[in-house]
């Protein structure tokens, strides 16, 4: 009882942890409690109906999982996570292909130009997102600064051979315009994981790796991938979560086939005005993705150790 | 501790031709020639900034010379990729992979050389118990001990069996005791696997321990090139006669030249030397003298060569020898050292003390560079 006598202080250490703990309790934790609960309610007029009721003495729990049971039992929902996760999948790839080598000579380059390069990676952050998203429109029009010469070096036969336009003089509103849109977004929260990794990484393995008699390709493979692994991690992560609830760009970009649960939750909220459903759906998404980054995190940690 | 390399049977087995590195208007290494022979520990020896780092990275082939040759057992390296030359590094603070382990490490130069998996493990194992590593090959490098880590960058140079082997600052990570230690393990692991070894170190006595042959460099000239005590007792110039161990360094002029002998006379003393010397009277010299050839007395030593008096400035007490600073007439110091062979010498020179310092005619070099 020695907090009763004033005796009592937090150990540095409880402090340090404590902190960002209750700031996740409250701004994380309890809002994904309110949000679960709403999840186990009906709608009740305008309102959500009450979880606990006490009438006669006696208090009644009534959990409604019809939310839960359309969720499963609706296609829809399924093969909207599915598609969100397909093009969040596809968009993380796309990045780590384009940002990989981007961050590499970058972090390779002269220390003196490294400031600069990184300038220019976060220069795009300076004007406002939406504008840069929508500056896309005009210039995948078929006339457009991009546009034009995708048609003219017919890329865009390509692109409609394979699926991703749905014609070849169109390319807004396709997946092609939607993963566009989403890597060019994202691109910067994956080069600066993997430049931060790469610029501190030991220079003499790689001369060690070639005394060995690696070509710098298998120096390259065998040594800088595995060592900046951890910056291929957080940027996957670093787009992958944001891209599969990623309602804007789509909304902007995207075309009918490429549906996403953030249109969906949109829906349900704000035209069906079915609380509980879009609940539902806000609570399965956060599972779609800790679940898996929960288990790679254990993997991380056991691959630490061993 | 190995002055006596033997003869060797291919003394140009490893040939640094009239070699030059330029790094933009810094010229880091200065037209280096040095023959190798076969079997031969070889140090380079220097302060840091001397080059010699540079000519070892010009032999892995990390930096290709701005002229010269470099031949290794007749074959010219020049313009041979790093990854195809037969010749294998330890890197300084070793470079060890770290997410690789012990095994993987030692592994990975032969799995280059796509060997069969059988052969890759015999020769793993093999070099594991050659550097007593055997129970560790699991371990991560972040796991071993720096002397251990030491031992696997060891092994992961010999594993491929490289006509050359170079050292960089091999000991240099590690603390005093454990790096004597060290040394007389590491030169036995090297003389057992028979390979010729060029090593850089900024240690005298880390290149007195373990090479056959020493370099000494400075400024990215190879200044001298003998066996370590040769070094020691005729150093050929100034800057050698410093670099390695203590000395005396007098300035004087040549005032007597014999064939068998001559005289130099210096600000505080008459050097008489026992050896000719190529010069003339009158050539000004700087006359070296090792602090340990050096003997005090209170008595006044006889004849007129060869003896100073001074009076005892400093003096430290090392256990088995004492350093004594001598001021001398002129202002100068002297540095000597005597055995403390006797438990209590009654008339050992304590500060303040006037004493004689003398020394045998043998005792000397004659620097005129």
């Amino acid at each position: 009882m020695s907090f009763l006598t004033g005796s009592w202080r937090p150990r540095p250490r409880v402090a340090v942890i404590g902190v960002p703990f209750v700031w996740l309790s409250i701004f994380f934790l309890l809002p994904f409690l309110l949000v679960f609960r709403i999840s186990l309610a009906q709608m009740d007029g305008a309102l959500v109906s009450p979880l606990l009721t006490l009438s006669d003495g006696v208090l009644t729990l009534q959990l409604h999982l019809a939310s839960f049971i359309q969720l499963i039992t609706d296609d829809l929902y399924i093969a909207t996570y599915f598609v969100s996760v397909k093009y969040a999948l596809v968009t993380a790839s796309f990045c780590l292909l384009f940002g990989y080598p981007f961050a590499y000579f970058m972090a390779r380059s002269e220390r003196r130009w490294q400031p600069a390069l990184l300038m220019g990676v976060m220069l795009p952050f300076w004007t406002s997102f939406l504008i840069r998203v929508y500056a896309w429109k005009s210039l995948l029009e078929p006339n457009g600064w991009v546009g034009a010469p995708i048609h003219a070096l017919g890329i865009d036969e390509v692109l409609a051979f394979l699926g991703m336009i749905p014609s070849p003089d169109q390319l807004m509103y396709s997946p092609f315009s939607l993963v566009l849109g989403m890597v060019y977004t994202y691109l910067p929260f994956m080069v600066l994981p993997l430049y931060a990794t790469l610029s501190r990484m030991d220079l003499r393995l790689i001369e060690a790796a070639q005394d060995l008699g690696a070509t710098p390709w298998q120096a390259f493979w065998r040594i800088t991938v595995p060592l900046s692994r951890s910056g291929i991690v957080a940027g996957f992560m670093l787009v992958f979560i944001p891209c599969v609830g990623e309602y804007v760009i789509p909304e902007l970009l995207g075309g009918p086939e490429t549906l996403m649960i953030g249109r969906v939750l949109w829906d349900e909220f704000f035209s069906n005005n079915d609380w509980p459903m879009a609940s539902t759906v806000a609570v399965v998404m956060i599972l779609v993705i800790i679940v898996p980054l929960a288990i790679f995190g254990r993997n991380q940690v056991q691959a630490q150790e061993g | 501790m190995s002055t006596s390399f033997p003869i060797p049977d291919d003394p140009g087995f490893l040939q640094i031709k009239e070699v030059v590195k330029d790094f933009g208007p810094v010229r880091a290494v200065d037209s280096v020639s040095l023959d190798i022979a076969r079997g031969e520990i070889f140090a380079l020896l220097g302060s840091s900034g001397c080059g010699k780092t540079t000519l070892l990275r010009m032999l892995a082939g990390f930096e290709t010379p701005t002229s010269g040759q470099i031949i290794l057992n007749g074959h010219d390296l020049s313009g041979l990729e790093p990854y195809r030359r037969p010749i294998n590094m330890m890197f300084q603070s070793y470079a060890l992979f770290p997410h690789l382990s012990v095994w993987d490490n030692i592994a990975f130069g032969l799995r280059r050389d796509g060997l069969p998996k059988d052969e890759i493990a015999a020769r793993v194992e093999s070099m594991l118990r050659l550097v007593k590593l055997e129970k560790f090959g699991k371990r991560k490098p972040h796991q071993l001990s720096g002397g251990q880590q030491q031992r696997v960058a060891l092994a992961r140079s010999l594993v491929k069996r490289p006509q050359l082997l170079l050292l960089d600052e091999p000991l240099g990570a590690l603390d005093k005791k454990l790096r004597e230690e060290t040394q007389i393990e590491l030169v036995n692991i090297i003389k057992d696997v028979g390979v010729t070894c060029v090593m850089v170190t900024h240690d005298q006595e880390e290149a007195m321990t373990m090479a056959d042959r020493i370099g000494v460099m400075d400024e990215g000239v190879l200044l001298q090139v003998d066996v370590p005590n040769e070094l020691y007792e005729t150093p050929n110039s100034r800057f050698v006669a410093d670099f390695i161990g203590n000395v005396n360094l007098m300035e004087g002029v040549v005032v007597d030249d014999q064939p068998s002998s001559v005289t130099i006379e210096c600000a505080d003393c008459v050097h008489y030397v026992g050896h000719g010397i190529t010069g003339h009277v009158g050539l000004p010299v700087t006359v070296a003298l090792r602090p340990e050839k050096i003997y005090l007395s209170r008595e006044e030593p006889e004849g007129e060569h060869n003896r100073v008096q001074g009076v005892v400035e400093e003096m430290s007490y090392f256990g088995s020898y004492s350093v004594y600073f001598l001021r001398l007439p002129s202002g100068a110091k002297l540095k000597v050292s005597e055995e403390n062979d006797l438990r209590l010498r009654e008339s050992k020179p304590t500060w303040d003390d006037t004493v004689w310092a003398s020394w045998p005619p043998s005792a000397q070099v004659v620097l005129t560079h």
